[in-house]
């Protein structure tokens, strides 16, 4: 499933990487502590979190995350955006809590996981 | 849904509160920050953490967090658990990833216990 | 506001910088009295994230500090006073995100700049002064509706 398919089931704000929604998310990541999402995510992880500072655009870039989330009504702060608009990092919104959202996410991905199975 | 159930959905351990497992619950907040959790989770909620420190429990008993669910397989330092024993929160540990552990709980019926911001606090 | 009530209850405590493990300790005791007093849970609610809020502060940023409350049949007053280095830029320190925080601060799961936006919201009046070198005052009220 890409970004914008998801973008688009669960109407989320795209603040960034307008050009990079084709992008493939093969799971999701939830946490707030950098060091945390640094150690333990992995590559094409959709991230979500509740924080606006500019490092998480380093974090998603290099742990080559689909893309980031921000949960609850956050949005980037200026030099955040500025950084992920030159980085090309795709960063997104949701006025859904994370728990909410990493709910939706995780069931959009698994339908997903059981259609392929049952219909290669 | 009971704390029996939602050790079933996690297969977690019991690490604070194994008399309290008939506790009911229906709403969740996961987070790791603890300021997140005091401006929005509320009371008689799961909170689903990556943190393990005291004061996660400070911030659930000031909250009135019905249980803890410790995500990642991390353990508490020892008075992590002494607080959570004398404060009487359940603290459960699941090795699933604050993500999987969400969607588990979701998916079997748990909702946020904020489903939407809907003030602009979170913008300021 | 009712400020020229008699306090139903009155007390301070002292908080030290620092020391993160005795952290939220005061926060959780003035919850256990304004209960005991009978407040609404709302009100409860609030005047212990305010006062936990503050106490995070005190211990993350100053070499100690104190905590006051004072609760009358209309409002619970809280206040704190800190040793500390001071908020250079008061406007700065008040938007959401920003954060002088220390690493060991922020695996707490602090730090991330929403301490004091949390503690305006939650009050009905808040006030901060701060001076470089001296300290930080912080004067929160929260109000209540029926009395108590």
């Amino acid at each position: 499933m890409d970004l914008e398919t998801i973008a688009t089931c669960l109407n989320l704000k795209v603040f960034s990487g307008f050009d990079q929604l084709k992008t493939e998310v093969l799971d999701g990541y939830t946490g707030d502590l950098l060091s945390d999402v640094m150690a333990n995510s992995k590559e094409g992880d959709l991230w979500m979190t509740r924080q606006v500072h500019q490092n998480i655009i380093a974090v998603a870039s290099l742990k080559d995350h689909a893309g980031i989330i921000m949960v609850q009504g956050a949005e980037p702060a200026k030099d955040t955006l500025e950084k992920a608009l030159k980085e090309n990092i795709p960063v997104m919104g949701t006025d859904l809590s994370g728990f909410e959202i990493a709910g939706r996410i995780y069931n959009l991905l698994k339908e997903k996981q059981d259609i392929t199975r049952i219909d290669p | 849904m009971t704390l029996n159930e939602v050790i079933e959905i996690l297969d977690a351990d019991v690490l604070v509160g194994q008399d309290q497992l008939e506790m009911e619950v229906k709403t969740a907040f996961g987070a790791d920050l603890m300021s997140d959790v005091l401006a929005f989770a509320k009371s008689g909620s799961l909170l689903l953490t990556g943190l393990t420190n005291p004061q996660v429990i400070r911030t659930s008993d000031i909250l009135d967090i019905a249980a803890i669910i410790m995500v990642r397989g991390k353990k508490p330092a020892p008075e992590t658990i002494r607080l959570a024993e004398e404060l009487r929160i359940p603290v459960l540990s699941t090795k699933y990833i604050l993500f999987e552990t969400a969607g588990r709980l979701y998916e079997k019926g748990i909702k946020g216990c904020v489903e939407r911001v809907d003030n602009n606090f979170a913008r300021s | 506001m009712h400020v020229h009530e008699k306090p139903t209850f009155e007390s301070n405590y002292t908080v030290q910088g620092g020391n993160f493990d005795e952290a939220g300790k005061v926060a959780s005791q003035i919850k256990v009295i304004l209960k005991k007093l009978g407040l609404q849970t709302d009100v409860v609610r609030k005047a212990a994230l305010v006062a936990y809020e503050s106490e995070i502060n005190i211990v993350s940023y100053a070499r100690k500090g104190t905590i006051s409350i004072s609760v009358t049949p209309g409002q619970v007053k809280i206040e704190t006073t800190d040793e500390g280095q001071g908020i250079p830029d008061i406007n700065l320190a008040m938007q959401e995100g920003y954060s002088t925080a220390t690493s060991k601060i922020r695996e707490m799961g602090f730090g991330a700049g929403m301490g004091l936006c949390n503690i305006k919201k939650f009050s009905d009046y808040f006030q901060i002064t701060s001076e470089i070198g001296k300290g930080t005052h912080l004067k929160m009220i929260i109000n209540i509706e029926n009395g108590v």
